[in-house]
């Protein structure tokens, strides 16, 4: 086989959907070669993070735990990005969302289940979505740049957050920078005991389902998505380019608030400052990956899940610092990123 | 024209280009077979409408684009520079229409960019320095080589980017559009500097669309229409009507047999439009008309005269002041510009890839880009896409529209394909009311005819069209009345009889209506 015909046909592959996950290997084969410069049995460290993920029942349920959250915010993600508005605040949009969530869990404690679960739920997707919609506001308003604002709106929201947890709202015993737990009466279904899978992801994986019919099967997606390619000729079609700005921020926040409502009335059960250990930022490239698909974020988000917790049991038992394990994460990111440039950049050149 | 070229190597030229092509995807010919050759320390005019193919010809001599095919000659030998730097080593210098300086850098480290080397940490910017302040001086230019250039007016810092050029001793200038940018002022200083420098021997190509400027300071000029060479002429020899028409006219391409007008109602009036464009400055003033049912009216004129701040004023998409504007007995506001689509106007824009299609979207999903949210397209917000497909299809059929499948992405497609998508999607809505803009521009001459005929047929069928054209056959082929836009106005109205090209021409260049009847 000559040079030429090797190179149409990775290019081919280069463009399937599947792409995307070929990029791990890459990643992972270059981990593992900075894990031996660094002194680490690449092998073992790998065979720990499998371990990790994938051992038994209760490995498997801690990934799809994890993978929650940025099901949640890569789904919701995926809407803003397919309207070209560069969300970087679903970390402050799921904080605004888990502070919503506990203040309704602690301070409506005494309604009955069946009324309390879906108010702490709404609380927080509202609250993740009115925190969107600011960056979007600004960037109607005064054009100001999304990238900016949101990355600004993260810090208000995890320094709101920092404050609240010191003071107003503070536990009783007033010991530790957290609040008091929400009541029982909020708390998430854990319906397979012992482990702590809960219905929140199940939650997750019906926002990601509902968001991709939004996006490919409704005039609503459709106008999100021309607005994404072409404002201009949206507006030609008599599209209203701010308001769909406007929503897509909403949709995108709401989803990455509904996140931080879950993530509180399901896992920690009450707000502290590092809530989230950065499930925003993740929840890019869990978008990214797919291509902004939000289906496949629940694919992608699992992956991510399983990295995350895989990663975690690799730094305990091959104790390879916590460092090595963000570098391999980052690596796979990158790789991604480098495939999608490849594959668009040679059709570009082709055509 | 084309035959009187010199083909032997005149020692006099210093540049000749040989039938080039150049195409892009999406079918787009920029470059069908250019001819150009320019003689050394001359000013060498390069004059066509916006996309007639200036611009990519010389990007093709920079080395910007690989050219599909042609052949190229500077200085008597082969010439095929692989990238700009080749360019520029073999002395050829260009002024971008969008500069391309670093703001935060000085003047002299632009000048000298390309030359950095990084690996030497001391670069001694003095000798540098002082060469700039000579050639400045020599010139006569007042730029400061320490300054910063984002601390520069546009007009000096096009003035760094000619410095640029002369620095790394250019033989051969290339400027595109370079008035667009400057004052009235301005463009006068640099017109005089550039007669100057072509006095020392320096030859230099001036890309425009403005025929004042041709015939102020060019000594030859070469008309390019739809990618191809139209004629090269000598300034002295020529006239601003007739560059005009070599600029936008075309053979005649077919007899379009029309009906006799019916005279109707009004079915749209405007009564002084005002509009300012990006810049804020007027772009039309105090335009007023009215389009009857089953009549096309034509505005005539050269592109660049408001013609774009018009259609998108009408269309809702530019703001703009009015005493009134009528469509079909109801008077629109402001409000309802936004929404005239309702009201029963169809509007096929003058860019079909920037505003009248979204190129990665499917052809169908294109040919619902206004209807998406009307059954039976979209029932309780869901998109059937069954219905959808099927009346992509039968559209495709009915303005025979080559594409294999209706899912196809519509980048994929010609540019007179794409152009038919647009028309089928407007016309299928039975406007009452129809605003064209530059319905054919670089498309083949099949579609070109195929669109046309779908305009006359709308027209018989009952719709007012207000045709916007810088061709002006097509403007004299479609046309019921003629009005000539000049400079944001309405010069006057002719009829379309052949016989008054020649006047239209007169309009176009700026002449009054009583000066030319």
């Amino acid at each position: 086989m000559d040079f030429v015909s090797i190179k149409k046909r990775l290019l081919k592959f280069s463009r399937s959907a599947w792409t995307p996950f070929a990029a791990i290997p890459i990643a992972l084969g270059i981990g593992a070669i900075v894990l031996l410069i660094a002194g680490y049995n690449p092998l073992q460290a790998y065979a720990a993070m499998w371990q990790g993920a994938f051992k038994d029942r209760t490995a498997i349920t801690e990934v799809l735990i994890k993978a929650t959250p940025l099901i949640f915010i890569g789904a919701g993600l995926a809407v803003a990005f397919r309207c070209s508005i560069w969300n970087i605040g679903a970390e402050g949009q799921f904080y605004a969302g888990a502070v919503a969530a506990t203040a309704v869990g602690i301070y409506l404690g005494d309604l009955p289940r069946f009324l309390l679960v879906p108010l702490v739920l709404i609380a927080g997707a509202s609250s993740g979505a009115l925190w969107g919609m600011l960056a979007a506001f600004l960037k109607n308003r005064f054009g100001a740049n999304e990238v900016v604002t949101t990355i600004m709106l993260n810090y208000i929201a995890i320094f709101i957050t920092g404050w609240l947890v010191t003071g107003p709202m503070i536990e009783t015993a007033g010991l530790f920078a957290q609040t008091a737990k929400i009541s029982q009466n909020a708390w998430l279904w854990r319906f397979l005991p012992p482990t702590r899978l809960h219905t929140g992801f199940i939650l997750a994986v019906v926002v990601a389902l509902v968001l991709y019919i939004i996006i490919f099967k409704t005039s609503l997606g459709y106008t999100i998505r021309a607005v994404g390619i072409n404002p201009e000729a949206a507006r030609y079609a008599g599209i209203n380019v701010k308001r769909k700005v406007l929503l897509a921020m909403a949709i995108s926040g709401g989803a990455a608030g509904l996140g931080g409502a879950v993530e509180v009335a399901a896992i920690s059960y009450r707000l502290y400052q590092l809530i989230s250990p950065g499930y925003g930022f993740d929840g890019i490239a869990v978008s990214l990956l797919v291509n902004n698909n939000p289906l496949g974020v629940i694919f992608s988000g699992i992956l991510f899940g399983a990295l995350r917790s895989g990663a975690e049991v690799m730094q305990m038992n091959a104790k390879v610092p916590s460092v090595l394990v963000f570098l391999i994460q980052g690596l796979v990111v990158l790789s991604v990123v480098a495939f999608g440039v490849y594959s668009y950049v040679s059709k570009e050149k082709e055509e | 024209m084309e035959d009187s070229m010199p083909k032997n190597n005149d020692p006099q030229t210093i540049l000749r280009m040989e039938e080039i092509h150049k195409s892009f995807p999406g079918g787009v010919f920029a470059n069908r077979g250019v001819n150009l050759e320019v003689r050394q320390g001359e000013i060498h005019c390069l004059l066509g409408e916006n996309g007639a193919g200036k611009t990519v010809l010389m990007s093709v001599l920079y080395g910007l684009y690989k050219p599909d095919a042609g052949s190229i000659y500077y200085k008597n030998e082969k010439f095929d520079a692989r990238n700009p730097k080749d360019a520029i080593q073999n002395r050829i210098g260009m002024v971008h229409q969008h500069f391309m300086l670093v703001e935060t850098l000085s003047v002299a480290e632009n000048i000298i960019l390309g030359q950095y080397k990084p690996w030497k940490v001391l670069n001694n910017l003095d000798p540098v320095i002082k060469k700039i302040q000579q050639m400045s001086k020599d010139y006569g230019l007042n730029v400061d080589p320490t300054s910063l250039v984002q601390d520069l007016s546009v007009g000096e810092q096009q003035r760094v980017e000619i410095l640029k050029a002369l620095y790394h001793g250019a033989d051969l200038l290339i400027l595109d559009e370079p008035t667009a940018v400057l004052t009235p002022q301005e463009s006068e200083h640099l017109l005089d500097f550039l007669r100057q420098l072509a006095d020392k021997g320096l030859t230099i190509v001036f890309i425009t669309h403005k025929l004042e400027e041709v015939m102020q300071i060019s000594d030859r000029v070469t008309i390019l229409r739809d990618g191809k060479t139209i004629a090269t002429v000598n300034t002295k020899e020529t006239n601003p009507p007739e560059l005009a028409k070599m600029m936008v006219g075309r053979d005649v391409l077919m007899d379009l047999s029309k009906k006799e007008k019916q005279p109707g109602k009004i079915i749209f009036s405007v009564k002084n439009l005002n509009v300012k464009d990006e810049r804020g400055l007027p772009a039309v003033k105090n335009f007023s008309f009215e389009v009857y049912e089953r009549e096309v009216v034509g505005i005539a004129g050269v592109s660049g005269n408001g013609q774009s701040e018009l259609a998108l004023a009408l269309a809702g998409l530019m703001n703009s002041e009015f005493d009134s504007i009528i469509l079909n007995e109801i008077s629109i506001t402001k409000r309802d510009l936004t929404r005239l689509n309702q009201l029963g106007m169809a509007h096929i824009p003058e860019d079909r890839q920037k505003m009248g299609l979204i190129l990665p979207f499917s052809v169908s999903e294109n040919f619902i880009a206004e209807t998406f949210n009307d059954r039976p397209f979209s029932k309780y917000g869901f998109l059937q896409f069954k219905t959808i497909k099927n009346y992509s299809q039968s559209l495709v059929k009915k303005f025979s529209i080559r594409v294999g499948d209706v899912d196809e992405e519509i980048a994929h497609l010609s540019g007179g394909n794409q152009q038919k998508v647009v028309v089928a999607r407007e016309l299928d809505r039975r406007p009452k009311f129809l605003l064209v803009n530059q319905p054919t521009r670089g498309i083949d001459i099949g579609a070109t005819e195929f669109v046309r005929q779908q305009i006359i047929a709308e027209r018989d069928g009952g719709a007012a069209i207000l045709l916007i054209s810088t061709d002006l056959e097509e403007i004299f082929a479609l046309s019921d009345r003629i009005l000539v836009m000049f400079e944001g106005q309405v010069m006057g109205e002719v009829s379309p009889n052949p016989d008054m090209i020649e006047q239209v021409g007169l309009l176009m260049a700026g002449k009054t209506i009583e000066s030319v009847l």
